[in-house]
């Protein structure tokens, strides 16, 4: 099994930690894994992508232009990786902000209203949790016991209290994700 | 028991060190590279840990100063830095070279010239391998590829270092310093007393003792016939290290009619390239090396007598490329495809490079 | 007289009234008559030996008519890059804390091209002494402008006398550090006669003591005259240096226990 992701939206949205809970989890299941963020001022405030990668086997290039899914987060994510998903691949968006929505009839598309939930629960930081449980409902490729370990593992000890809902937030996401278009 | 964990390149460099029982690490903040700082400033392992002082120094020509005061005395030491802050450490590694003193310095290469750009690249062959600073000298050149390696290099960097009383260099650039991957760290080692420092140096300054005669650690000698015995010894050091240590990689060379030569970054692309080739029926190989200097002529040279044709694959605008025309002689094509000012290619695009320059030339 | 020297009956020790400080080694230095370098290496060599630390001594001279002190001293010595001394003493002091750290550095290498380094080590607070010879110009090189020229004063790059106006100022680099927190004792001293001979071998005891205590950063500045950059003879030299370089350059403690006193 080989899965590429790319996770693209705003800095501050989550975006580098939803990759790096997922990569954590790949390695929690003895898979290898590989995370490579965009970095630079562009991180602060404006667009943020990463693209990971979990395998059974050796991973090649940790950068990609083609991807089997497409997580994205804000509108100039979306004009910018539309295109990238492999036929068939999955696009998976949140459609607040979105004014454009995705037009590509041979990959298969999900929203999930995660900044609606996430302001509904009053739980605004499980925001990306919430688009990673959606995430997970429709491939999943990690075990829920080894998102709790990823969890423990990427996040600083003094934030362990927020586990639970972390995982509340995954369980919503599962529950709230919408298939939008089959291919 | 070693211990997995999901790290950043940059931060494997720095976790490695500790562990290796690095005595010092002094650095400035420059993008790509400042997660290694950071990381061991969080860390505080001159309280909490192996009591390995680290600094910030206010520059990176102090830095690399402070690297030479303390290999000076014998200890193990490091700095790291990105490609414009490299440059200003030029001066430092003509006298540690200079001086036959060991250290490790890191180059988390970024697009240039100037100030150029804070995207990966590896516009800084030439300045790596060959020499860098003023005067004949050399430098062990590292490529690693991975995290993994990033950790890694640290103990083998280090240790080449020693070996050979000379600078050794791990050459990565943005993407293998900012990207997160599995790594299995080694355990921790006790970093050495100062009586085991002054067993293992006894050229270096550890205080004048009543056997030895005071020791002096210098680049400078007004004298030039005295200067080019000087040259002549270190040449036979460096003759000696393209003897014992150059390291390369070949992934899926045996059957290949077509070889990328590609290190670091780019080889990891080159991987990937090799799989859509191998899909469309054209044999694709690679070499990696894994040691810049020493170069890897010889196993080039041998592919060089069966191949077809070698493509080149660099984030800069042909480097590495005149080191492989010497090994292959033109025997065969050699042709380059990369991509400058941060810009990384597309394992696509290598594709479509080898189909044009070498494949559809025929 | 030297026929002296081989009449066994006068070299007895009894007879000693004055020798070389085995600190310093059998070598010939290179300085030119009439130098202070000679002169200073000597006390620091005293206070060496005084102190009993010739083993537990590192000392550091960069690029300047200095560099190539470590053939007259015999201690551990590193030979470092044009101002970057303090950077070298830095790391040894730090990765050594048991050792006595110093460097040896002239007034071009302190105060121009090495600026940075010192400040910083200075205001870091290392525990290192930095002896620091101010002749006001480059002597090595063969008497170029330094950042401690005198107004007026000619030298290979001021044919004319440094032009305020054109060049910048004369840098007091002593009262600068003394102004940073980091260190803890400051002075400025000199080696022309036999008194401040004495009081500036005193300065470096002072500073090696404080060393050995864990204070900050000790640094001592030595006026020295260079009568063949200046092309004067050693006595015309030490005339003007008195006349001129003092009333600029005024000797006497600046900062002493962490205090400013000046």
């Amino acid at each position: 099994m080989t899965e590429e992701i790319i996770i693209a939206g705003f800095g501050g949205q989550g975006v580098l930690s939803m990759g790096k809970i997922l990569a954590y989890s790949g390695i929690m299941q003895q898979q290898e894994v590989s995370w490579m963020p965009s970095y630079g001022p562009e991180m602060r405030g404006g667009t943020a992508n990463v693209t990971v990668i979990l395998s059974d086997e050796r991973i090649s290039s940790p950068i990609l232009n083609q991807f089997d899914t497409a997580i994205i987060l804000n509108q100039q994510s979306l004009d910018k990786f539309e295109a990238s998903v492999k036929p068939g691949g999955v696009l998976l968006y949140d459609p607040n902000g979105i004014t454009h929505a995705p037009t590509r009839k041979d990959i298969n598309i999900y929203t999930i209203h995660a900044a609606e939930e996430a302001a509904k629960s009053g739980m605004m930081k499980t925001f990306n949790m919430i688009v990673l449980g959606a995430f997970l409902k429709i491939k999943p490729i990690v075990e829920e016991e080894n998102i709790e370990k990823g969890l423990k593992k990427s996040l600083p000890e003094r934030h362990h209290k927020m586990i639970p809902d972390n995982l509340k937030a995954v369980n919503l996401g599962k529950e709230k994700v919408i298939l939008a278009q089959k291919a | 028991m070693k211990e997995l964990k999901l790290m950043k390149g940059n931060e494997a460099i720095a976790e490695a060190a500790i562990r290796c029982g690095m005595d010092g690490y002094f650095g400035y903040p420059i993008t790509p590279q400042s997660e290694v700082l950071e990381y061991l400033m969080a860390e505080e392992p001159y309280k909490r840990r192996t009591g390995m002082a680290v600094l910030q120094a206010e520059s990176e020509v102090a830095s690399i100063n402070m690297v030479y005061g303390g290999a000076a005395s014998g200890k193990m030491v490091m700095t790291s830095s990105s490609s414009p802050g490299f440059s200003l450490m030029q001066e430092g590694m003509s006298y540690i070279a200079g001086a036959e003193l060991p250290c490790l310095v890191v180059n988390v290469q970024r697009g240039g010239p100037g100030l150029g750009t804070i995207q990966p690249s590896q516009a800084d062959y030439f300045q790596a391998t060959k020499g860098g600073g003023n005067g004949d000298y050399k430098v062990i050149v590292l490529a690693p590829a991975s995290v993994q390696e990033m950790a890694d290099f640290v103990q083998l960097g280090i240790d080449l270092a020693f070996k050979y009383r000379n600078p050794a260099l791990i050459l990565s650039d943005g993407v293998i310093g900012q990207m997160m991957e599995k790594v299995e760290l080694a355990e921790q080692k006790e970093r050495l007393t100062d009586e085991q420092v002054a067993e293992r140096c006894p050229w270096a300054l550890t205080g004048k003792k009543p056997h030895r005669g005071h020791n002096i650690i210098t680049s400078l000698d007004l004298d030039s016939s005295r200067q080019e015995k000087f040259n002549e010894k270190l040449q036979a050091k460096y003759r000696e290290i393209e003897k014992n240590e150059v390291r390369f990689e070949e992934i899926s060379c045996e059957d290949a009619d077509y070889i990328a030569i590609a290190f670091g970054s780019s080889a990891r692309l080159c991987q990937k390239a090799i799989d859509l080739c191998r899909a469309e029926g054209i044999k694709l190989g690679l070499l990696r090396p894994i040691t810049l200097y020493p170069f890897p002529y010889a196993p080039i040279e041998k592919l060089a007598q069966r191949v077809k044709g070698f493509l080149v694959v660099e984030l800069n605008a042909g480097q590495m490329i005149e080191d492989v025309n010497l090994a292959v002689k033109g025997k065969v094509q050699v042709e380059h495809f990369g991509r400058m000012g941060g810009i990384i290619p597309t394992p696509d695009e290598i594709v479509a490079a080898l189909k044009t320059k070498i494949l559809g030339g025929k | 007289m030297s026929e002296n020297f081989d009449r066994p009956e006068i070299r007895k020790p009894e007879n000693l009234i004055y020798s070389r400080t085995k600190v310093l080694t059998d070598n010939i230095m290179h300085y030119c008559p009439g130098c202070g370098h000679g002169t200073a290496h000597r006390i620091l060599a005293e206070v060496i030996d005084e102190m009993g630390i010739q083993n537990d001594t590192i000392g550091v001279a960069p690029v300047g008519c200095s560099v190539l002190a470590y053939n007259y001293l015999d201690v551990d010595m590193a030979e470092a890059a044009h101002g970057r001394a303090p950077a070298l003493a830095t790391a040894i002091k730090r990765l050594n804390p048991n050792k006595f750290v110093f460097t040896y550095q002239g007034d071009g290498d302190l105060a121009a091209i090495g600026t940075g380094e010192t400040i910083h080590a200075c205001n870091r607070g290392e525990k290192i002494v930095i002896i620091f010879i101010n002749n006001g110009i480059y002597g090595m090189t063969g008497g170029q402008m330094a950042p401690t020229t005198l107004e007026g004063m000619k030298t290979a790059t001021c044919p004319y006398g440094r032009d305020i106006s054109i060049m910048g100022n004369p840098l007091k680099m002593t009262e600068l550090v003394s102004h940073l927190k980091g260190t803890y004792y400051v002075t400025r001293q000199s080696v022309q006669t036999p008194a401040s001979v004495r009081k500036t071998k005193a300065a470096l005891r002072k500073a090696f003591e404080y060393q050995k205590d864990g204070k900050g950063a000790c640094f001592v500045e030595i006026v020295s005259s260079c009568n063949s950059g200046w092309k004067m003879t050693p006595v015309q030299a030490n005339k003007w240096m008195e006349e001129n370089m003092f009333p600029f350059y005024e000797l006497g403690d600046i900062k002493v226990d962490g205090e400013l006193v000046k």
